[in-house]
C-alpha cells in the first residue's frame, strides 16, 4: 500500500505522506501555504476553491473543498497563483481584474479558476460560472469578463506532465484510500474491508466526511474502474456506467436521452457534474434526487453486481424506503440502461426549487406519454422526486391515463388526482400544500407546453 | 486627478491572482491554536451542569474556554451589558456556544469539542415577534415619530385601508466568514487581527473582556472578503475569544468560523411585522399613515435600536406625508441577535411604505407608478420636509424618475407587457418602477467623524492610513484617488496601509454607505496640512513668497501664474525634512450641521439624501409560481462619482442583495428555535442565473452634490432597496392572472416561487375587498 501520493501543483510534483487520505484538497493547499484558494463553505456549494485539475478526464474545475486527497493522486492541480507566468497575468485573470469583476475578492480565484478550466471544454456562456457564488458584485462585470475570448494556449505551460493520470492506492496508518482499476479490484477490496465505502465522484461523501468529520476509515473509488465508465448503445437501449459522470454524460449523449440531458443541465452546477456520477446519485437515494425521477420515467433498470455475480431490477423496484434501496453490501451499481422506445413519446422534465439555477428541488417532475395517432395516451410513465421517502411514479393516474385522449380534460383530471396522490412533508424547502399543489400543476404545463405539438 | 476616474479596484490584480491577504491567509505562527464551539442544543436553558474536562483528554486539545476564563467583563455588547460572551446560567438561543475547545488542529478541537457534557434545563423559548409582544418581551421603550394629525387626517380621509406584512430576516453570506487572530506578545499586550468592519470597537470590546487598558490591545484589519454590516458589532465577540485564549494559553490563537458556525452563531438582518392604516384621495393622494412595527432582534440588543430609528426614517421612503405616525419597537426573543445588514432597517421601513403604495394604487384602480410619482416630495418646505423635520434641499426624485422611465421605454413596454398578458394565460409578465430616498449619516451624530494619518517618507513615497476598512466597497480605492487629487501625487506613490487601531484611534465603522464621505474629508484635510506645508518649503525653493499660488499636480510642484517656476514634489520632500518640517500629518472630519432630538423626534439626522429608481420586468410561470427577472433598468444618483466602475459595482452587487433578500432567501426557524436555513445547500443566495443580460446601469449625469468629497454620493447602501421593483414587477405579473382587475394583490415575502404561487391562486379566485370607506 503506497504510503506517499503524488501531485503536480502549479507544475511542480509534491510527494505527499502523513496527510490522511480524506484530508480535502483545499485543507492541504491551504495548510501549505496555497491560501490563495478560498472556503466560502466547505460543501461544494460556493465554488471559492475551485480550482482546475487534470486527471483521468481531463482539465475540470473542481470544488476542492469536497475532494479528498486520495482522489487526486497523480492528477495535476492548478490553482489561482499559479495562472501568473512571468509576472503576467493570466487573459481571465486580466479580464476580471479590468472589468471591475472583484470587490472583496474573495470569490475571484473561483470564478477565475472556473473561467481557465472551461477554455479547456470550450464551454461557453454563463453555465460555467453557475457554482461560483458571488455575493458583491451582481455578476455582471464577472460576466463580461466571461466574454473576452481566450483559449489555452498551443504550447499549454499549466499542463506539462507526461505521465499517464492513474489513481493510485494510498493510505496513512489503518486509514486507507484505494484507487482500483478493475470491477473485480473493486468487489475485493470491497469485501475484504466490511466497512469500506464506495466512492465515485464524492459530491455527496465529500460533503458528509466535512460535516461530520473523518468517519471512514477505508475508501474505494470507483473513478478509474474501466467497467463502470462504459457508454454502450445496443438493441435494447442505452447502457450508461455508473460511473460517468455527468458532464460526461451531457458531453456523450448527444440527444439521445432528451429527457436525462435536460435534467443534467439544471443539475447542481459544473464543478459538481465534472465529478458526480450516475451510480452515486442513485446510490444516494435521496428522495430529492435529480436523476431518479428521470430514469423513472424512461423506465430505466439498474444492473448490479457483486463478487456474486449480477443482477438487473427495475429502477421502479430499487428504492426501498428513505434513503434505502436493494443494494446489498459488497454490491455495486454497474450501469443504468434507458430502453429504446418503441415509439417517439412525448416527454417532459421540471425541476422547481427556490432559486432558478444550482438548487436542490422542491419537486421535481418527469413524464413520458406514447400516444396513438388519434392522440389515445397508450403508455404512461408519471415521475416525481421531493413528494415521498423516494422518488417514486404516479402509478395509479399512469392507469388511469391509458386508454384516454391526450386532451386539457384528461390533463385537468390527472392533474386533480394527482395532487391527492401523495402525501409530502413540508420542509424548509418548500410546504406540503405547494408540493402537492405542483405534483398536479407541473403535469398540467406539460399539456399546456405540449399540446400544440400533438395537435400539429 | 484620479478623483472621478473609473480605476479598477486597487487590490484588483492581487484578488485575481488570489496574493491578496485576508486574515486567515496571514503565514501560520509556531504553536499557533485553533478553536471549536460547543453548541447548545436550546432556544433557551438554564446551565446546569458544565464538565470540560473529557475534551482533554483528546490528543492535541490543549485547553478550554469557559465562562471561568474571563478575567474582565464576560459581555461582548460594546457596553451595553446584555450580551454574554460565554455563558455562565443560561442559553439564549439555539446553538449559542457554551465552551471553546482549544486544540493543535481544528480536527482536534472538534473532536475535543465532541466530549464536553454540559447539562440543560430547557425553558420556554420565545421565538416570534407575535410571541414577544403577547408576552411584552421587549429590548426598549418604542421609538416614535409623529407629524401632523394622524388621527384627525385618517378620520377624514375619502378611503381608509389597514394591513399586515411580514418581511423576513436576511443571512449575510459574506464569502469569508468570521476569523480573528489574536497573538500574545510578551509585554502583555495582544494583537487581533480580525476581519471586523469596527476595528476600534472590536478593540473596545477586547480589553473590556480582558479586562486591561484599550492601549494593550491593538487590532488590524487586512481586508474582508465581504461584511454587508455583519461584521460590524458581530466581529467582537470572535477578536474577544481569540484574545481570551491566547491569554490563557500563552499561544497564537485563531478563532474561524465555519460556514456551518457563522450561519447559526452570527446575527442577520431584522424580520420585521408591522401593521399598517393609510387614509388617502381619490386620487391617490396620501393623507395620514399609521404604522407600527416590530423587529426580532434576537437575545442582545445589539444594533436592534438604531437599526429600528433607521426603519421609521425611511418609513416615508420617497413620499410626502402630511399625517404620519409611526413606532417601532424591538422583540426580545431567543434567538442570534440580528444586527446590521445593508439598509440597516432602511430596506425595512421602505417595504412597508411600498406596501402601502400599492395598495393605495390597486384599491383605486390607478397605474401604481402614477400614485407613487403623484405622492413624491415635491415642491419647497412642507411637501419637501420630512415627517422628522429635515427639509429636502436637492431634491433630485423627479430626474432620477424621469430618467428611469426614458432610458427604460417605460410606456412602450407597458403596453408590451399588456399585449404578451392578452396572449398567454399561463405565463404573466409584469413591469414596475419604484423610487429610493435614502439619508446618509449615521444616525447617531457624533458617530459622524473620521481620521486620517498620512506618512510621507524621504523617497516621496506616501503611506496612507485612514479610520476605514475595506470590505471590497472599494474605499481603499477611491480613499487614494482622494489623497493623490489632493496631494496632486501619482497613485502609484501610494500605499494604503492596513486599517489598524494604533494608527487612527476611536474610528467609526465602516458603515451606514458614509465610509467614502467621512474618511475621505479625513483624508483630504490631511493632505491639505501636509500640502500647506510644503508648499511653504517649495516656495522657498522657487524663490516665491506667495506659497498659496502653488499648485500640486502630478508629483510636480508650480507656480498657478507661472507655470514654468516649478520642482519636484519629491525635492520639496527632502528639502522640508532637512528644514526640519514635519513630513506627516493627521486628518480628521466631522459633518456639519446635525442633529437630532430624540425627544422632539425632529431635527435633521442627514447630511444629504441619496436617490436612485428602477425599472424591472419579470416573468412568472403560472403553475409553479416561479419567476424569471427579463431586465432591469437603473438611475442612481451617485453625485459627481469619485469612481464610476466602483460605484457601477456597488449598485449592480446592491440590487442583486436586495432582490435576493425579497425573492429567494428565507430565513427560517424551526418550532424548536433552531435556525434551519443553515448553509448553503439550503439558503439560496442569487447566482448569475438570476441575473439578466439586460441590465442597464446609469449614474445620474451632472449631480455633484455640495458639501460632499469631490462632490461625491454615498453608494454602499441605497441601490439595495432598488430591488423593490422586482417585488412590485412580480406583484403586477400575479395581478394579470386575475380573470378582472384586483383591487388588491398581496404577496408574502420573500417572494419565493411557494409565495408567487399562493398569491396568484388567491388572485385567480379573488375574494371581494371591503367596500372603500367601510
Ligand atoms: C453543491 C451540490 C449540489 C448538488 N446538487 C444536486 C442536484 O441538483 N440534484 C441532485 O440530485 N443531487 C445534487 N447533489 C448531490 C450529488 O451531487 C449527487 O447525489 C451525485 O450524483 C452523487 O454522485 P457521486 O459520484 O459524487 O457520489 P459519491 O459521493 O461518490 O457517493 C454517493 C453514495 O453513492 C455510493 N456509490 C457511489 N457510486 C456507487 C456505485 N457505482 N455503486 C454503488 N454505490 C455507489 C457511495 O458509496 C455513497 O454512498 C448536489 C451535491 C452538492 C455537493
Ligand atoms: S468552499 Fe464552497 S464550494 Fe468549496
Ligand atoms: S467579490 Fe466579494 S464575493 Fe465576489
Amino acid at each position: 500500500m503506497a504510503q506517499s501520493l503524488r501531485v503536480w501543483i502549479n507544475g511542480s510534483e509534491e510527494r505527499i505522506s502523513g496527510v490522511a487520505p480524506t484530508t480535502m484538497l483545499l485543507d492541504y493547499l491551504r495548510a501549505s501555504g496555497r491560501v490563495g484558494t478560498k472556503e466560502g463553505c466547505a460543501e461544494g456549494d460556493c465554488g471559492a476553491c475551485t480550482v482546475a485539475v487534470r486527471g483521468e478526464r481531463g482539465v475540470q474545475a473542481v470544488n476542492s473543498c469536497i475532494v479528498p486527497l486520495g482522489a487526486v493522486s497523480n492528477y495535476e492541480i492548478v490553482t489561482a497563483e499559479g495562472l501568473v507566468r512571468n509576472g503576467v497575468l493570466h487573459p481571465v485573470q486580466e479580464a476580471l481584474a479590468r472589468a471591475g469583476g472583484s470587490q472583496c475578492g474573495y470569490c475571484t480565484p473561483g470564478f477565475v479558476m472556473s473561467l481557465f478550466a472551461a477554455q479547456y471544454s470550450g464551454e461557453r456562456g454563463d453555465g460555467v460560472l453557475e457554482g461560483n457564488l458571488c455575493r458583491c458584485t451582481g455578476y455582471l462585470p464577472i460576466r463580461e469578463a466571461a466574454r473576452s475570448p481566450s483559449a489555452p494556449a498551443a504550447d499549454d505551460p499549466y499542463f506539462t506532465s507526461t505521465q499517464p493520470a492513474e489513481a493510485a492506492d494510498y493510505s496513512v496508518g489503518d486509514e486507507h484510500f484505494f484507487s482500483p482499476r478493475s470491477l473485480k479490484g473493486a468487489l475485493e477490496l470491497l469485501s475484504l474491508h466490511p466497512g469500506a465505502k464506495p466512492i465515485a465522484g464524492g459530491t455527496d461523501v465529500g460533503v458528509e466526511l466535512n460535516k461530520v468529520g473523518r468517519r471512514n476509515a477505508v475508501l474505494v473509488s470507483l473513478a478509474g474502474v474501466p467497467e463502470l465508465r462504459r457508454l454502450t448503445e445496443t438493441a435494447a437501449g442505452l447502457e450508461l456506467g455508473g460511473a460517468l459522470t455527468l458532464s460526461e454524460l451531457e458531453a456523450r449523449l448527444g440527444g439521445r436521452v432528451p429527457l436525462l440531458e435536460t435534467m443534467l443541465r439544471s443539475f447542481a452546477a459544473r464543478q459538481i457534474r465534472n465529478r458526480a456520477t450516475l451510480a452515486g446519485n442513485l446510490a444516494t437515494a435521496s428522495p430529492v434526487g435529480d436523476l431518479a425521477p428521470v430514469l423513472l420515467a424512461c423506465g430505466a433498470r439498474v444492473k448490479l453486481v457483486s463478487l456474486g455475480g449480477e443482477r438487473t431490477v427495475a429502477l421502479s423496484d430499487f428504492f426501498t424506503g428513505y434513503r434505502t434501496t436493494v443494494q446489498r453490501p459488497g454490491e455495486l451499481i454497474a450501469s443504468v440502461t434507458v430502453p429504446k422506445p418503441d415509439a417517439p413519446r412525448l416527454e417532459a422534465v421540471y425541476k422547481v426549487g427556490k432559486r432558478g439555477a444550482d438548487d436542490i428541488s422542491t419537486v421535481a417532475a418527469a413524464f413520458s406519454l406514447e400516444l396513438k395517432a388519434d392522440k389515445i395516451v397508450t403508455s404512461a410513465r408519471l415521475a416525481y422526486g421531493g413528494v415521498a421517502a423516494t422518488p417514486v411514479r404516479a402509478l395509479e393516474v399512469e392507469q388511469f391515463l391509458i386508454g384516454r385522449p391526450w386532451t386539457e380534460r384528461t390533463a385537468a383530471e390527472a392533474a386533480g388526482r394527482l395532487r391527492g396522490l401523495f402525501t409530502p412533508l413540508s420542509d424548509l424547502r418548500g410546504s406540503a400544500e405547494y408540493r402537492r399543489a405542483l405534483v398536479g400543476n407541473l403535469f398540467e404545463k406539460f399539456f399546456y407546453e405540449h399540446s400544440a405539438e400533438v395537435a400539429a | 486627478m484620479s478623483a472621478g476616474k473609473p480605476l479598477p479596484h486597487e487590490s484588483a490584480a492581487a484578488h485575481v491572482q488570489g496574493t491578496a491577504r485576508y486574515t486567515d491567509d496571514q503565514p501560520r505562527f509556531a504553536g499557533m491554536l485553533s478553536a471549536w464551539p460547543v453548541l447548545a442544543p436550546y432556544a433557551h436553558a438554564r446551565i446546569t451542569g458544565l464538565d470540560t474536562a473529557p475534551a482533554l483528554t483528546v490528543p492535541g486539545v490543549v485547553s478550554v474556554l469557559d465562562y471561568r476564563d474571563v478575567p474582565g467583563e464576560n459581555d461582548s455588547s460594546a457596553h451595553k451589558g446584555d450580551e454574554t460572551l460565554l455563558p455562565e446560567t443560561h442559553v439564549m438561543f439555539h446553538k449559542q456556544a457554551v465552551v471553546w475547545i482549544l486544540a493543535e488542529s481544528d480536527a482536534a478541537a472538534r473532536t475535543g469539542a465532541a466530549l464536553v457534557q454540559i447539562s440543560y434545563e430547557p425553558l420556554t423559548p420565545i421565538l416570534s415577534v407575535e410571541e414577544a409582544i403577547a408576552r411584552g418581551s421587549f429590548h426598549a421603550a418604542p421609538q416614535t415619530l409623529t407629524r401632523g394629525d394622524p388621527e384627525g387626517a385618517m378620520n377624514e380621509a375619502a378611503y381608509r385601508l389597514s394591513g399586515e406584512l411580514f418581511v423576513g430576516g436576511q443571512d449575510h453570506f459574506y464569502l469569508e466568514t468570521h476569523v480573528s487572530w489574536a497573538v500574545p506578545e510578551p509585554d502583555g499586550s495582544v494583537h487581533i487581527t480580525s476581519s471586523t468592519q469596527h476595528p476600534s470597537e472590536t478593540q473596545g470590546v477586547v480589553a473590556n473582556v480582558l479586562g486591561v487598558p484599550a492601549h494593550q490591545v491593538t487590532v488590524t484589519c487586512l481586508r474582508m472578503g465581504g461584511a454587508f454590516g455583519g461584521k460590524e458589532s458581530q466581529a467582537a465577540p470572535y477578536a474577544a475569544l481569540a484574545a481570551l485564549a491566547a491569554r490563557k494559553t500563552g499561544r497564537p490563537v485563531r478563532v474561524r468560523l465555519r460556514r456551518e458556525h457563522d450561519m447559526v452563531l452570527t446575527g442577520k438582518r431584522h424580520p420585521f411585522w408591522g401593521c399598517y392604516e393609510v387614509g388617502f384621495s381619490s386620487e391617490g393622494l396620501l393623507g395620514a399613515v399609521r404604522l407600527e412595527l416590530y423587529s426580532d432582534g434576537g437575545f442582545s440588543s445589539d444594533l436592534s435600536m438604531p437599526v429600528m430609528s433607521r426603519a421609521l426614517f425611511h418609513a416615508d421612503n420617497a413620499y410626502f406625508v402630511p399625517h404620519l405616525h409611526v413606532s417601532g419597537r424591538v422583540c426580545k426573543t431567543h434567538k442570534v441577535s440580528q444586527t446590521a445588514f445593508r439598509g440597516f432597517g432602511g430596506p425595512q421601513g421602505m417595504v412597508f411604505c411600498e406596501e402601502i403604495m400599492d395598495r393605495v394604487a390597486r384599491h383605486l384602480g390607478l397605474a401604481p407608478e402614477g400614485v407613487r410619482a403623484r405622492n413624491f416630495y415635491r415642491g419647497n418646505g412642507e411637501t419637501a420636509t420630512t415627517h422628522y423635520g429635515q427639509e429636502i434641499i436637492d431634491n433630485r426624485l423627479g430626474r432620477v424618475w424621469h430618467d428611469v422611465l426614458k432610458a427604460s421605454d417605460f410606456a412602450e413596454r407597458k403596453a408590451d407587457v399588456a399585449a404578451f398578458n392578452a396572449g398567454h394565460p399561463h405565463t404573466k409578465r409584469g413591469l414596475a418602477v419604484t423610487p429610493v430616498k435614502f439619508g446618509v449619516s449615521f444616525n447617531n451624530t457624533p458617530m459622524n467623524q473620521a481620521g486620517a494619518l498620512v506618512l510621507i517618507y524621504l523617497d516621496g513615497s506616501v503611506g496612507l492610513n485612514h479610520g476605514g476598512t475595506e470590505m471590497g466597497q472599494g474605499l481603499y480605492t477611491k480613499m487614494l484617488q482622494v489623497a493623490s487629487s489632493a496631494l496632486g501625487v501619482p497613485l502609484a506613490q501610494f500605499r494604503t496601509l492596513p486599517t489598524a487601531t494604533d494608527k487612527v484611534p476611536n474610528t467609526s465603522p465602516t458603515a451606514a454607505s458614509s465610509g467614502a464621505d467621512l474618511n475621505g474629508q479625513a483624508v483630504r484635510s490631511a493632505c491639505e496640512t501636509l500640502k500647506a506645508r510644503l508648499a511653504g518649503v517649495a516656495a522657498k525653493l522657487l524663490g516665491l513668497s506667495a506659497p498659496e499660488d502653488l499648485v500640486f499636480e502630478g508629483g510636480v510642484v508650480y507656480c498657478r501664474f507661472q507655470p514654468s517656476l516649478r520642482v519636484l514634489f519629491i525635492d520639496v520632500v527632502r528639502q522640508a525634512y532637512l528644514a526640519q518640517v514635519p513630513l506627516f500629518a493627521t486628518g480628521f472630519y466631522r459633518t456639519p450641521n446635525l442633529h437630532f432630538n430624540a425627544e422632539t423626534g425632529k431635527g435633521r439626522p442627514f447630511h444629504y439624501f441619496a436617490y436612485g429608481a428602477a425599472v424591472s420586468e419579470v416573468e412568472v410561470d403560472g403553475f409553479t409560481g416561479e419567476f424569471r427577472l427579463r431586465r432591469v433598468d437603473i438611475v442612481e444618483d451617485a453625485g459627481a462619482s469619485l469612481n464610476p466602475l466602483v460605484d457601477k459595482g456597488q449598485i449592480e452587487g446592491g440590487f442583486v442583495q436586495g432582490m435576493g433578500w425579497l425573492t429567494m432567501e428565507e430565513t427560517l426557524w424551526d418550532a424548536s428555535g433552531r435556525f434551519v436555513t443553515n448553509a448553503p445547500s439550503v439558503y439560496k443566495i442569487p447566482t448569475i442565473a438570476d441575473v439578466p443580460e439586460d441590465f442597464n446601469v446609469t449614474l445620474l449625469p451632472r449631480a455633484a452634490q455640495e458639501g460632499v468629497i469631490y462632490g461625491s454620493k454615498a453608494v454602499g447602501e441605497p441601490p439595495l432597496m432598488l430591488a423593490l421593483s422586482v417585488r412590485e414587477a412580480i406583484r403586477e405579473a400575479v395581478s394579470a392572472f386575475a380573470p378582472e382587475v384586483p383591487r388588491r394583490v398581496e404577496l408574502a415575502l420573500p417572494a419565493t416561487p411557494e409565495a408567487i404561487l399562493r398569491a396568484v391562486d388567491a388572485v385567480r379566485t379573488p375574494t371581494r375587498e371591503p367596500v372603500p370607506g367601510d
